[in-house]
């Protein structure tokens, strides 16, 4: 529900903002029955996503994100609900009739034909005249970096080269949007960054809706404008990125974006839009209020980010701050900055990203007493949903 | 001092017995396989050289010299031509029939679960391990039960029945390694459901259906005892030859054997090349 909210409120950023979405799913429900059960795979998802953004659904494994998809590209008809491709309901359309392009995660090269046979069927499709053809999957080889290898056979291609032939042979055709499934999971770390970058150019040369669906989370932060955090057949948040990382909806976005300190107490005392918990002498927590509110006494939970925590061995001046005291546990040495586990007094475990300086030494090492201290505006309410 | 002077002296003897052994192993198995091959061309190796047999008498049994004389005299036994043909036509027919119903077969079991699939998969292979001599003594009764006269079309309709499971099941198990996802690929790019098959999934199970087909052509032409049971008064190649043996075999025979054989044989060969021209298609 809470989704559904913010779509209406935090509109599309993509570059090409039009009042029509490309891709608007309804109510969206799927339920497959299998042995007698029914699996409901996708529970009622809605969403609007705008002409030439780039929209990822992110989530754990079974989660629905290849179902969801897999509605918009016509492959499975939703149990309830409705699809709509540029305000056109398409609901039981058939995938050829569709105008999107879908990239699979095995890439479905055809084996039989030659990159540039690949690249052509959906132009042959369409009857379009022969030299156009052989000009467009010139121009689309071109932009995916594979001019000169025409007539090779896909199994003579490297994974990352196929990756290639594949989002060419889709996004030749045109396609009003391009939906991607998990595309690079199959390549290695090297070959996905670069074609992490390689697949943001192209968004960008060619301004075409990308609709993409990943695990990773450092994948959806770093290309998406915008994010759906799906779980168990839902969307738990959507926004952007930063919106996302810094105020995820609820405890499992919080837990499946980066690392996220998890603490609690009960509140205390109500201040000014804020909710105080205080521990021991000279410890407090203080929070902005969850938007459906908090009485004192009740138990409040929040995250805050790893790097927004100051870790001294001196106690900081009160001020405005959070302050929280703890026992370093463990000291991880990274290159730029140093990973301190920290257990407060409370006995929460607490991760600080310490960035390092250029000539300083460990700030703490295991057995020291510290204080986590952090700005209040960088620390957020979870709601439970 | 003696254990490192008699260290090179063992490291040195042990790996040259082990490659004499070994070299004695590769020999064996090199005359093995070359025995095997010996055993399995001997019977058409007799086959081809008695069709270019002298022979005087009335049995082609023993050797008399080289002619090609009974190369240019093949069809002149009429019944012998005529149960040829009857053979080619009804295995000509058989490969498109049971090539076509058993295709159909095999893509169904191999893609989609339906009601009845079970079945369907149990009564292929029941079909394939069935004793030939039941399923063409049930086959006669049928015919004979439903007043249906014997000859060429109950021959098709028994081979067609037989043929139908083999083709079935070399087509589906290779669709069972086919990606569904690369179907969807062709529909996703704008074809209908008749052009993705059209240009991609029957190119991907060609090599199955040509293998299905060839199968059918293969078992078609030399059935003996089903053909026997649904044959009524027709004959057929390997019904003459049976009738034959009594009286004695014309040379012709080992004529045909040696045409039909080597007509085989390019079949293969060009299967081969086929495939080696076209390496993606065999996966
Ligand atoms: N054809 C089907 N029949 C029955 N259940 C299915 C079918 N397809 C998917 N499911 C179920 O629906 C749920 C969602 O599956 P889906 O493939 O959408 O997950 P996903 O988010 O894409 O996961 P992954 O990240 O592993 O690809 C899963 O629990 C899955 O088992
Ligand atoms: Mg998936």
């Amino acid at each position: 529900m809470t989704a559904t909210i913010r779509t209406q409120a935090g509109q599309p950023t993509g570059p090409n903002r039009s009042d029509t979405p490309a891709i608007e799913l309804v109510g969206v429900a799927k339920e497959y029955h299998s042995h007698g059960d029914v699996v409901a795979a996708v529970k009622g998802v809605d969403l609007a996503i705008g002409e030439g953004e780039f929209f990822s659904m992110l989530g754990p494994s079974g989660c629905g994100k290849t179902t969801t998809m897999r509605m918009i590209a016509g492959f499975e008809d939703p149990t309830r609900g409705s699809v709509f491709l540029h305000g056109e309901e398409v609901t039981g359309v058939a995938p050829n009739k569709r105008d999107v392009n879908m990239v699979f995660q095995s890439y479905a090269l055809f084996p039989h034909m030659s990159v540039f046979e690949n690249v052509a069927f959906g132009l042959k499709r369409k009857n379009v005249a022969s030299p156009e053809i052989r000009q467009r999957v010139a121009e689309m080889l071109a932009i995916v970096d594979l001019t000169g290898r025409e007539k090779r056979q896909p199994r003579e291609l490297s994974g990352g080269q196929q990756q290639r032939v594949a989002l060419a042979r889709a996004l030749v055709n045109r396609p009003r949007a391009l939906l991607l499934d998990e595309p690079l999971g199959a390549l290695d770390l090297k070959l996905r960054q670069h074609m992490q970058v390689e697949l943001k150019r192209i968004q960008r040369e060619v301004g075409v809706t990308f609709v993409y669906v990943t695990h990773d989370q450092n994948e959806a932060l770093t290309m998406s404008d915008r994010i759906a955090v799906m779980n168990d057949g839902s969307i738990e948040h959507l926004g952007t990125p930063r919106e996302i990382y810094e105020h995820p909806a609820t405890k499992f976005v919080a837990g499946f974006i980066g690392t996220s300190n998890l603490l609690g107490g009960a509140v205390s005392a109500l201040d000014n839009g804020r909710a105080v918990i205080t521990f021991g002498p000279g410890e407090r927590i203080v929070v902005p209020l969850p938007r459906n509110g908090v009485r004192p006494g009740q138990n409040l939970e929040l995250t805050v980010r790893p790097e927004k925590i100051d870790i001294t061995t001196a106690e900081p001046a009160a001020g405005d701050r959070s302050i929280v005291r703890g026992v370093v546990t463990e000291v991880v040495y990274l290159g730029t900055s140093t990973n301190y586990n920290v257990r407060t007094s409370a006995g929460s475990e607490v991760v600080v990203f310490d960035q390092n300086a250029s000539n300083a030494d460990f700030v703490a090492v295991r057995g020291d007493h510290v204080y986590l201290s952090w700005n209040p505006q960088h620390s957020y309410a979870i709601g439970d949903r | 001092m003696t254990t490192t002077l008699s260290t090179p002296t063992g490291a040195d003897l042990e790996p040259t017995t082990r490659r004499r052994r070994r070299r004695l192993g590769d020999r064996l198995l090199f005359a093995y396989t070359w025995l095997i091959i010996l055993w399995l061309c001997v019977p058409i190796a007799v086959m081809i050289l008695f069709g270019f047999n002298d022979t005087k008498g009335r049995y082609n049994t023993t050797f008399q010299g080289l002619t090609l004389k009974w190369y240019g005299r093949l069809f002149e036994i009429p019944a012998l031509t005529d149960a040829l043909a009857n053979s080619l036509i009804i295995a000509v027919l058989n490969t498109l029939i049971a090539g076509t119903l058993g295709t159909l077969v095999g893509l169904a079991l191999g893609r989609y679960r339906f009601r009845g699939d079970g079945t369907t998969n149990l009564v292929m292979f029941a079909v394939i391990s069935a004793p030939e001599l039941v399923m063409g003594a049930s086959l006669l009764s049928l015919f004979v039960a439903s007043g249906v006269g014997l000859g060429i079309p109950t021959i098709l309709i028994a081979h067609v029945m037989f043929s139908i499971s083999f083709v079935a099941v070399v087509v589906r198990s290779r669709v069972l390694t086919l990606d569904r996802y690369i179907e969807e690929a062709a529909r996703d790019l704008g074809a209908g459901p008749w052009t993705a098959f059209r240009l991609v999934t029957f190119p991907m199970i060609f090599p199955a259906v040509l293998s299905g087909g060839l199968l059918a052509f293969v078992l078609s032409i030399d059935d003996f005892v089903i053909t026997n049971f649904t044959a009524g008064t027709t004959q057929t190649f390997p019904l003459w030859i049976y009738g034959a043996t009594r009286v004695g075999l014309p040379p012709q025979v080992n004529v045909m054997g040696t045409l039909i054989f080597a007509v085989g044989l390019l079949i293969a060969a060009g299967n081969v090349i086929a495939a080696r021209r076209r390496p993606s298609s065999a996966r």
